[in-house]
């Protein structure tokens, strides 16, 4: 046990055109999680979100009207990285130096700067090898890896479409899910139109969204008093290896493995001290359906190459051995980069998900290179 | 044809693009211990050494993985086959495949470096090596 917990939790709609500004989604959202933790404004002196986050954090304090701030971080990267912002929080408040913190991450997704597109006109640092060769969104850039993964285990675009179909399913009945009432079928999936040849199609794509997610984080001895049962952070760790950038490492030995993922899953299960076997659900960033093949792996929860067979025989469905994205995912709730995994996490914990599963002692929630592991006590 | 985001060349990897412009592609090479490195950065991350030099690469090596971009948007809105070569040298480097359609393309053939100017920029690329059996599979 990490001695932090998630206290609270509070959210936005998640819409493709939220008609709003990206600080008042961050505000709503936030103000959300902290009613949610029975705390007011007063009671956080911390903040933590995204190097990536719009918006400024003493414009955030005067929003809420949070009147003093002792700590304030933000963390690197994208989705791969957002448990690294619960990991400061809890850090923060163990550390002594906030009481409570409030993460968040808003932002007008799809109405406003869109992810999925190639932006740039120009060339950022460190690009200069990707970017001329037409290396320019996420999704060329992760496939390039995905597809030796297919090489190596003989796994097809209709394995991933199996993914898909099944987060969509999750997705139907989840009434905060974008994709709520809209299941798909492998047919569906198989007629949408490439992206990336021979890799992702485009029901393979997380959504482009609008919208805020906000947690307040702070001490386990508080978990008393608060309205909601505490989620526990069990373990919260990153796992990043040389050679990598920030969506890719193109130069470890064998890319049809994840080495960070397992990197990651060795020290949650050493600090948390549980085996995978252990863990009663899992919520597994997918910007792309193949990053959840791969981290299936890496983190221990089948084989290697054997992701496939696990998903095609519904070991993560609602009714299986790890229920994965009960929320519906990325792909089917929202991409609000990440940190809405976290809150479908909690709310396993609590027993107030929308497709709550029975019993949760345990939620996996990882991005390959960074997560944590919940616990319900 | 593609339209090409051109590189910014910088401190680090100016030499590789002036190598490009004169037909090559060059590795960084460790004065110290001779380790090669690719993309470029300015210390050795065996010895910590700073001094380095080049060495060209033989312009061979095998598709490690492949995709074509069939991303309906601007800038790159002409799909491209894009590469991840393992060279023969060891290291890898990300570039695009040409001369060949996208039903011939599979893991691990063999490529040849084919350096080409793409919409007024010179890139290092790589076609289909050659049946004499020059380029390295491995």
């Amino acid at each position: 046990m990490t001695g932090a917990i998630i206290a609270g939790i509070g959210q936005t709609e998640f819409s493709k055109a939220s008609g709003r500004s990206e600080l008042q989604l961050a505000a709503e959202a936030g103000l959300a999680a902290i009613a949610d933790a029975g705390m007011t404004p007063a009671d956080i002196d911390g903040m933590v979100t995204f190097t990536l986050d719009n918006n400024d954090e003493l414009l955030l304090m005067r929003c809420l009207g949070i009147p003093e701030l002792r700590y304030w971080s933000r963390t690197p990267h994208g989705g791969a990285g957002a448990h690294t912002t619960v990991q400061h929080a809890s850090l923060a408040v163990r550390g002594g130096a906030a009481r409570a913190v409030l993460v968040y991450r808003a932002f007008n997704e799809r109405s406003g700067r869109r992810f999925g597109q190639p932006n740039q006109r120009t060339t950022p640092p460190g690009w200069n090898a990707y970017l001329p060769y037409g290396l320019d969104t996420p999704a060329k850039a992760y496939a390039l890896e995905f597809q030796r993964y297919m090489h190596r285990y003989g796994v097809t675009n209709e394995d991933f479409g199996r993914y898909t179909v099944i987060a969509r399913a999750h997705a139907a009945t989840n009434p905060r899910a974008w994709f709520h009432g809209r299941p798909i079928t492998l047919a569906d999936h198989q007629a949408s139109r490439w992206v990336v040849e021979p890799v992702l199609r485009k029901l393979d794509c997380c959504q482009e969204s609008d919208g805020g997610v906000a947690m307040v984080v702070t001490t386990a001895d508080r978990a008393p008093d608060l309205p909601s049962p505490a989620a526990h952070i069990a373990a919260i760790a990153d796992g990043h290896l040389v050679n990598g950038s920030v969506m890719f490492n193109y130069y470890h030995d064998d890319l049809a493995e994840f080495p960070e993922a397992a990197f990651l899953g060795r020290q949650l299960y050493a600090a948390a001290g549980l085996g995978p076997s252990e863990i009663d659900a899992a919520m597994l960033y997918e910007n792309f359906s193949p990053i959840v093949f791969m981290q299936l792996e890496a983190l221990g929860f089948c084989g290697p190459g054997e992701a496939r067979d696990f998903i095609a025989e519904g070991n993560i469905g609602l009714t299986g051995r790890l229920p994965v994205n009960t929320h519906g995912g990325l792909l089917g709730e929202a991409y609000i980069h990440g940190l809405n995994n976290i809150l479908e996490g909690v709310r396993q914990i609590r027993g107030s998900a929308a497709n709550q599963i029975a019993g949760v002692q345990h939620v996996m929630v990882a991005g390959g290179r960074s997560g944590m592991i919940l616990a319900a006590s | 044809m593609p339209a090409v985001i051109p590189p910014i060349p910088d401190p680090n990897d100016q030499f590789f693009w002036d190598g490009v412009q004169r037909g090559e592609l060059l590795l960084q090479r460790c004065l110290t211990c001779g380790v090669l490195r690719l993309p470029p950065v300015p210390m050795c991350g065996s010895c910590h050494d700073t001094a380095w030099d080049t060495v060209a690469a033989a312009g061979v090596g095998t598709v490690y993985s492949w995709i074509v971009s069939r991303h309906p948007s601007e800038p790159d809105a002409a799909p491209r086959i894009v590469v991840l070569v393992q060279l023969a040298e060891g290291l890898r480097v990300v570039s695009n495949l040409c001369d060949v359609e996208v039903a011939d393309v599979v893991n691990d053939m063999a490529v040849e470096l084919s350096i080409r100017e793409v919409d007024g920029v010179v890139l290092p690329m790589f076609v289909p090596a050659h049946r004499s059996g020059t380029a390295v599979a491995r």
